[in-house]
Protein backbone atom coordinates (compact mmCIF):
# COMPACT_ATOMS: atom_id res chain seq x y z
CA UNK A 1 0.00 0.00 0.00
CA UNK A 2 1.10 3.57 -1.13
CA UNK A 3 0.16 5.65 1.91
CA UNK A 4 -0.36 4.92 5.46
CA UNK A 5 -2.92 3.87 7.81
CA UNK A 6 -4.33 6.69 9.89
CA UNK A 7 -4.11 6.03 14.15
CA UNK A 8 -7.48 6.79 15.64
CA UNK A 9 -8.11 8.23 19.41
CA UNK A 10 -10.61 5.52 20.32
CA UNK A 11 -12.31 7.03 23.62
CA UNK A 12 -15.22 5.58 24.54
CA UNK A 13 -18.17 7.41 22.12
CA UNK A 14 -15.63 7.67 19.23
CA UNK A 15 -15.17 3.26 19.39
CA UNK A 16 -18.81 2.94 19.54
CA UNK A 17 -19.57 5.46 16.70
CA UNK A 18 -16.76 4.10 14.46
CA UNK A 19 -18.10 0.12 15.63
CA UNK A 20 -21.68 0.99 13.99
CA UNK A 21 -20.41 3.34 11.07
CA UNK A 22 -17.96 0.32 10.37
CA UNK A 23 -21.22 -1.99 10.04
CA UNK A 24 -23.00 0.07 8.03
CA UNK A 25 -20.02 0.69 5.51
CA UNK A 26 -19.30 -2.67 5.55
CA UNK A 27 -22.52 -4.29 5.17
CA UNK A 28 -23.29 -1.73 2.55
CA UNK A 29 -20.12 -2.60 0.27
CA UNK A 30 -21.17 -6.10 0.23
CA UNK A 31 -24.63 -5.48 -1.72
CA UNK A 32 -22.73 -3.27 -3.64
CA UNK A 33 -21.14 -6.05 -4.90
CA UNK A 34 -24.31 -7.51 -6.50
CA UNK A 35 -24.83 -4.71 -8.56
CA UNK A 36 -25.59 -6.01 -11.75
CA UNK A 37 -25.45 -9.23 -10.52
CA UNK A 38 -28.76 -9.82 -8.90
CA UNK A 39 -30.99 -12.61 -9.85
CA UNK A 40 -33.75 -9.97 -11.10
CA UNK A 41 -32.83 -6.64 -12.54
CA UNK A 42 -35.71 -5.81 -9.86
CA UNK A 43 -33.91 -7.28 -6.81
CA UNK A 44 -30.63 -6.03 -8.43
CA UNK A 45 -32.15 -2.39 -7.46
CA UNK A 46 -33.26 -3.35 -4.16
CA UNK A 47 -30.04 -4.51 -3.39
CA UNK A 48 -28.21 -1.65 -4.45
CA UNK A 49 -30.75 0.52 -2.50
CA UNK A 50 -29.97 -0.96 0.63
CA UNK A 51 -26.61 -0.23 0.30
CA UNK A 52 -27.06 3.02 -0.53
CA UNK A 53 -29.01 3.59 2.83
CA UNK A 54 -26.59 1.78 4.55
CA UNK A 55 -23.27 4.52 3.14
CA UNK A 56 -25.74 6.80 4.46
CA UNK A 57 -25.44 5.71 7.80
CA UNK A 58 -21.88 5.45 7.46
CA UNK A 59 -21.03 8.44 6.56
CA UNK A 60 -22.79 10.26 8.85
CA UNK A 61 -21.58 8.12 11.95
CA UNK A 62 -18.18 8.78 10.42
CA UNK A 63 -18.17 12.35 9.91
CA UNK A 64 -19.96 12.13 13.65
CA UNK A 65 -16.98 10.31 15.21
CA UNK A 66 -14.49 12.86 13.15
CA UNK A 67 -15.92 15.73 15.13
CA UNK A 68 -15.69 13.55 18.08
CA UNK A 69 -12.21 12.74 17.95
CA UNK A 70 -11.56 16.20 16.91
CA UNK A 71 -8.16 14.72 15.48
CA UNK A 72 -8.48 16.08 11.84
CA UNK A 73 -9.60 13.11 10.49
CA UNK A 74 -12.69 12.37 8.37
CA UNK A 75 -15.55 10.09 6.95
CA UNK A 76 -13.20 9.26 3.79
CA UNK A 77 -10.09 8.47 5.80
CA UNK A 78 -11.86 6.64 8.38
CA UNK A 79 -13.00 4.54 5.66
CA UNK A 80 -10.26 4.69 3.45
CA UNK A 81 -7.08 4.87 5.71
CA UNK A 82 -7.95 1.91 7.97
CA UNK A 83 -6.46 -1.43 7.81
CA UNK A 84 -8.37 -4.53 9.16
CA UNK A 85 -7.40 -4.80 12.53
CA UNK A 86 -8.76 -1.00 12.89
CA UNK A 87 -12.28 -2.09 11.79
CA UNK A 88 -14.51 -2.33 14.38
CA UNK A 89 -17.87 -4.41 12.37
CA UNK A 90 -19.43 -7.22 13.30
CA UNK A 91 -18.58 -10.33 11.59
CA UNK A 92 -21.51 -11.13 10.07
CA UNK A 93 -21.34 -8.60 8.09
CA UNK A 94 -18.06 -9.01 6.54
CA UNK A 95 -19.32 -12.51 5.27
CA UNK A 96 -19.21 -12.93 1.57
CA UNK A 97 -22.25 -12.69 -0.08
CA UNK A 98 -22.38 -15.94 -1.17
CA UNK A 99 -25.89 -17.12 -3.25
CA UNK A 100 -28.67 -15.02 -2.72
CA UNK A 101 -30.46 -16.84 0.33
CA UNK A 102 -26.80 -16.43 2.01
CA UNK A 103 -26.94 -12.59 1.74
CA UNK A 104 -31.00 -12.36 1.97
CA UNK A 105 -30.44 -14.09 5.75
CA UNK A 106 -27.73 -11.74 6.29
CA UNK A 107 -29.38 -9.10 5.64
CA UNK A 108 -32.42 -10.62 7.55
CA UNK A 109 -30.45 -11.21 10.36
CA UNK A 110 -28.93 -7.77 11.17
CA UNK A 111 -31.74 -5.97 9.86
CA UNK A 112 -34.17 -7.51 12.43
CA UNK A 113 -31.80 -6.20 15.00
CA UNK A 114 -30.77 -2.67 13.12
CA UNK A 115 -34.59 -1.91 13.16
CA UNK A 116 -34.81 -2.38 17.25
CA UNK A 117 -31.46 -0.66 17.97
CA UNK A 118 -32.34 2.20 15.77
CA UNK A 119 -35.54 2.65 17.38
CA UNK A 120 -34.23 2.47 20.47
CA UNK A 121 -31.37 4.83 19.77
CA UNK A 122 -33.92 7.06 18.69
CA UNK A 123 -34.16 8.28 22.98
CA UNK A 124 -30.27 8.26 22.95
CA UNK A 125 -29.01 11.29 25.48
CA UNK A 126 -26.49 12.71 22.46
CA UNK A 127 -28.55 14.43 20.10
CA UNK A 128 -26.32 13.34 16.85
CA UNK A 129 -27.05 9.97 17.37
CA UNK A 130 -30.53 10.12 18.14
CA UNK A 131 -30.87 12.15 14.94
CA UNK A 132 -29.33 9.37 12.69
CA UNK A 133 -31.23 7.02 14.82
CA UNK A 134 -34.11 8.62 13.75
CA UNK A 135 -33.46 8.68 9.83
CA UNK A 136 -31.76 5.12 10.29
CA UNK A 137 -34.84 3.43 11.37
CA UNK A 138 -37.32 4.13 8.67
CA UNK A 139 -34.25 2.46 6.31
CA UNK A 140 -33.45 -0.39 8.54
CA UNK A 141 -37.45 -0.70 8.83
CA UNK A 142 -37.88 -1.05 5.35
CA UNK A 143 -34.43 -3.71 4.90
CA UNK A 144 -36.33 -5.82 7.78
CA UNK A 145 -39.64 -6.13 5.74
CA UNK A 146 -38.05 -6.91 2.35
CA UNK A 147 -35.87 -9.70 3.93
CA UNK A 148 -38.35 -10.74 5.56
CA UNK A 149 -40.40 -11.80 2.68
CA UNK A 150 -37.36 -13.19 0.87
CA UNK A 151 -36.66 -15.44 3.42
CA UNK A 152 -40.44 -16.77 3.72
CA UNK A 153 -40.30 -17.25 -0.28
CA UNK A 154 -36.79 -19.06 -0.49
CA UNK A 155 -38.11 -21.49 2.46
CA UNK A 156 -41.33 -21.72 1.25
CA UNK A 157 -39.90 -21.87 -2.18
CA UNK A 158 -38.75 -24.82 -3.98
CA UNK A 159 -36.38 -27.71 -2.95
CA UNK A 160 -33.55 -26.04 -4.17
CA UNK A 161 -34.34 -22.56 -1.92
CA UNK A 162 -35.35 -24.26 0.96
CA UNK A 163 -32.37 -25.94 1.29
CA UNK A 164 -30.00 -23.19 0.32
CA UNK A 165 -31.82 -20.78 2.88
CA UNK A 166 -31.23 -23.22 6.06
CA UNK A 167 -27.56 -23.77 4.69
CA UNK A 168 -27.17 -19.71 5.15
CA UNK A 169 -28.83 -20.15 8.50
CA UNK A 170 -26.84 -23.08 9.68
CA UNK A 171 -23.62 -20.88 8.54
CA UNK A 172 -24.55 -17.35 10.28
CA UNK A 173 -25.97 -18.40 13.31
CA UNK A 174 -22.86 -18.22 14.97
CA UNK A 175 -22.30 -14.67 14.30
CA UNK A 176 -25.69 -13.81 15.09
CA UNK A 177 -24.72 -13.25 19.24
CA UNK A 178 -21.79 -10.59 18.60
CA UNK A 179 -24.58 -8.11 18.20
CA UNK A 180 -25.88 -8.23 21.52
CA UNK A 181 -22.25 -8.10 23.25
CA UNK A 182 -20.96 -4.95 25.26
CA UNK A 183 -17.74 -4.57 26.60
CA UNK A 184 -16.38 -1.82 29.30
CA UNK A 185 -16.33 0.62 27.23
CA UNK A 186 -20.05 0.31 25.85
CA UNK A 187 -20.75 -0.20 29.39
CA UNK A 188 -20.33 3.26 30.57
CA UNK A 189 -21.98 4.80 27.55
CA UNK A 190 -24.94 2.71 28.24
CA UNK A 191 -25.20 3.83 31.93
CA UNK A 192 -25.08 7.44 30.73
CA UNK A 193 -27.73 6.92 28.38
CA UNK A 194 -26.04 7.20 25.20
CA UNK A 195 -25.88 4.01 24.17
CA UNK A 196 -28.72 1.42 24.52
CA UNK A 197 -28.07 -2.34 25.92
CA UNK A 198 -28.19 -4.69 22.97
CA UNK A 199 -29.37 -7.60 25.26
CA UNK A 200 -32.64 -5.92 25.86
CA UNK A 201 -33.45 -5.87 22.30
CA UNK A 202 -32.51 -10.01 22.20
CA UNK A 203 -35.71 -11.14 22.95
CA UNK A 204 -37.56 -9.11 20.68
CA UNK A 205 -34.54 -9.90 17.91
CA UNK A 206 -35.06 -13.63 18.57
CA UNK A 207 -39.20 -13.61 18.56
CA UNK A 208 -38.89 -11.53 15.23
CA UNK A 209 -36.40 -14.05 13.64
CA UNK A 210 -38.11 -16.71 14.96
CA UNK A 211 -41.88 -16.42 13.56
CA UNK A 212 -40.59 -15.44 10.29
CA UNK A 213 -38.06 -18.51 10.04
CA UNK A 214 -40.73 -20.40 11.01
CA UNK A 215 -43.13 -18.74 8.51
CA UNK A 216 -40.76 -19.97 6.16
CA UNK A 217 -40.88 -23.53 7.42
CA UNK A 218 -36.84 -23.34 8.16
CA UNK A 219 -35.58 -23.70 11.44
CA UNK A 220 -33.17 -21.58 13.86
CA UNK A 221 -30.33 -24.30 14.63
CA UNK A 222 -29.52 -25.57 18.91
CA UNK A 223 -26.06 -24.42 18.98
CA UNK A 224 -25.73 -21.15 20.83
CA UNK A 225 -22.17 -21.17 20.47
CA UNK A 226 -21.52 -17.82 19.52
CA UNK A 227 -18.22 -16.16 17.73
CA UNK A 228 -16.61 -12.99 18.12
CA UNK A 229 -13.87 -10.75 17.59
CA UNK A 230 -15.21 -8.24 15.06
CA UNK A 231 -15.75 -5.27 17.83
CA UNK A 232 -11.88 -5.65 18.70
CA UNK A 233 -10.49 -5.73 15.14
CA UNK A 234 -10.14 -9.65 15.05
CA UNK A 235 -11.77 -10.36 11.87
CA UNK A 236 -12.53 -13.54 9.04
CA UNK A 237 -9.98 -13.75 6.08
CA UNK A 238 -12.82 -12.22 4.36
CA UNK A 239 -12.46 -8.78 5.28
CA UNK A 240 -8.99 -7.94 4.40
CA UNK A 241 -9.83 -8.37 0.98
CA UNK A 242 -12.52 -6.33 0.77
CA UNK A 243 -10.81 -3.27 2.37
CA UNK A 244 -8.30 -4.31 -0.77
CA UNK A 245 -10.51 -3.42 -3.11
CA UNK A 246 -12.50 -0.91 -1.36
CA UNK A 247 -9.32 1.30 -0.23
CA UNK A 248 -7.52 0.35 -3.54
CA UNK A 249 -8.25 3.84 -5.58
CA UNK A 250 -7.45 6.31 -2.34
CA UNK A 251 -4.33 4.08 -0.98
CA UNK A 252 -3.15 4.25 -4.21
CA UNK A 253 -3.97 7.68 -5.60
CA UNK A 254 -4.03 9.60 -2.44
CA UNK A 255 -6.45 12.31 -2.26
CA UNK A 256 -7.27 12.16 -6.15
CA UNK A 257 -10.55 13.73 -7.23
CA UNK A 258 -12.67 13.54 -9.88
CA UNK B 1 -39.61 -13.22 -22.30
CA UNK B 2 -41.70 -15.94 -20.59
CA UNK B 3 -41.65 -15.91 -16.37
CA UNK B 4 -44.08 -17.88 -15.04
CA UNK B 5 -42.82 -17.40 -11.37
CA UNK B 6 -42.43 -13.42 -11.98
CA UNK B 7 -45.22 -12.23 -13.68
CA UNK B 8 -45.77 -8.67 -15.01
CA UNK B 9 -46.88 -6.17 -13.23
CA UNK B 10 -48.22 -2.25 -13.74
CA UNK B 11 -47.15 0.73 -11.81
CA UNK B 12 -48.77 3.67 -11.01
CA UNK B 13 -47.07 6.35 -8.69
CA UNK B 14 -49.39 9.36 -7.28
CA UNK B 15 -46.74 12.13 -6.68
CA UNK B 16 -49.20 14.54 -4.51
CA UNK B 17 -52.30 14.40 -2.39
CA UNK B 18 -54.86 15.44 -5.09
CA UNK B 19 -53.25 14.15 -8.05
CA UNK B 20 -54.31 11.12 -9.55
CA UNK B 21 -52.41 7.59 -9.49
CA UNK B 22 -50.15 8.34 -12.93
CA UNK B 23 -49.07 5.13 -15.19
CA UNK B 24 -44.91 5.12 -14.76
CA UNK B 25 -44.04 1.59 -15.98
CA UNK B 26 -44.00 -2.00 -15.26
CA UNK B 27 -42.05 -4.96 -13.24
CA UNK B 28 -41.71 -8.24 -12.65
CA UNK B 29 -42.35 -9.95 -9.41
CA UNK B 30 -43.57 -13.44 -8.05
CA UNK B 31 -46.58 -11.59 -5.91
CA UNK B 32 -48.52 -8.23 -4.71
CA UNK B 33 -45.90 -7.54 -1.71
CA UNK B 34 -43.32 -8.26 -3.91
CA UNK B 35 -44.56 -6.31 -6.70
CA UNK B 36 -44.71 -3.20 -4.13
CA UNK B 37 -41.74 -3.22 -2.77
CA UNK B 38 -40.38 -3.54 -6.72
CA UNK B 39 -42.41 -1.20 -7.31
CA UNK B 40 -41.02 1.13 -4.51
CA UNK B 41 -37.50 0.44 -4.94
CA UNK B 42 -37.50 1.04 -8.86
CA UNK B 43 -39.87 3.93 -9.52
CA UNK B 44 -39.45 6.34 -6.28
CA UNK B 45 -35.74 6.72 -5.71
CA UNK B 46 -36.12 10.11 -6.52
CA UNK B 47 -38.54 11.04 -3.84
CA UNK B 48 -42.00 10.53 -6.62
CA UNK B 49 -44.34 9.27 -4.66
CA UNK B 50 -46.83 9.43 -1.92
CA UNK B 51 -48.60 6.38 -3.44
CA UNK B 52 -48.09 3.22 -5.05
CA UNK B 53 -50.73 0.64 -7.14
CA UNK B 54 -49.39 -2.29 -8.78
CA UNK B 55 -51.62 -3.86 -10.89
CA UNK B 56 -51.30 -7.55 -12.84
CA UNK B 57 -50.43 -6.19 -16.68
CA UNK B 58 -52.68 -9.30 -17.52
CA UNK B 59 -56.27 -7.59 -15.78
CA UNK B 60 -55.84 -4.45 -17.95
CA UNK B 61 -57.79 -4.76 -21.41
CA UNK B 62 -56.22 -2.43 -24.01
CA UNK B 63 -57.68 -1.00 -27.07
CA UNK B 64 -56.14 -2.67 -30.11
CA UNK B 65 -53.63 -0.38 -32.24
CA UNK B 66 -55.27 -1.65 -35.53
CA UNK B 67 -58.76 0.04 -34.57
CA UNK B 68 -57.09 3.69 -33.79
CA UNK B 69 -58.74 5.18 -36.87
CA UNK B 70 -61.92 3.83 -35.99
CA UNK B 71 -61.86 4.50 -32.21
CA UNK B 72 -60.21 7.92 -32.18
CA UNK B 73 -60.34 9.92 -35.49
CA UNK B 74 -63.90 10.69 -35.14
CA UNK B 75 -63.11 12.82 -32.34
CA UNK B 76 -60.57 14.62 -34.21
CA UNK B 77 -62.98 17.04 -36.04
CA UNK B 78 -64.83 18.20 -33.04
CA UNK B 79 -63.26 20.99 -31.61
CA UNK B 80 -66.35 22.23 -30.19
CA UNK B 81 -65.95 19.89 -27.45
CA UNK B 82 -62.96 21.13 -26.60
CA UNK B 83 -63.94 24.04 -23.50
CA UNK B 84 -61.31 26.42 -24.35
CA UNK B 85 -64.08 29.36 -24.60
CA UNK B 86 -64.27 29.85 -20.55
CA UNK B 87 -61.43 30.54 -18.47
CA UNK B 88 -60.49 28.36 -15.33
CA UNK B 89 -60.83 30.50 -12.16
CA UNK B 90 -57.50 29.48 -9.91
CA UNK B 91 -58.75 28.72 -6.91
CA UNK B 92 -60.20 25.63 -8.88
CA UNK B 93 -56.47 24.23 -8.79
CA UNK B 94 -55.38 20.78 -11.00
CA UNK B 95 -58.63 20.01 -13.14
Amino acid sequence: MAIASITVSETPLVLYTLRRADDALILGHRLSEWCGHAPMLEEDMALANMGLDLLGQARELYSYAARVEGKGNDEDKFAYLRDVRQYRNLLLLEQPNGDFARTMVRQFFYSAFADLYWRAMMKSADATLAAIAAKSEKESAYHLRHSSEWIVRLGDGTEQSHARAQTAIDHLWAFTGEMFEVDASERALIDAGVAVAPASLRPQWLKTVAGVVGEATLALPKSDWMQQGGREGRHSEHLGHLLSELQSMPRTFPGAVW
Amino acid sequence: MATPNTPLWEVFIRSRNGLAHKHVGSLHASDTTMALQAARDLYTRRGEGLSIWVVPSSAITASDPSEKGMMFEPAESKIYRHPTFYEVPDEVGHM
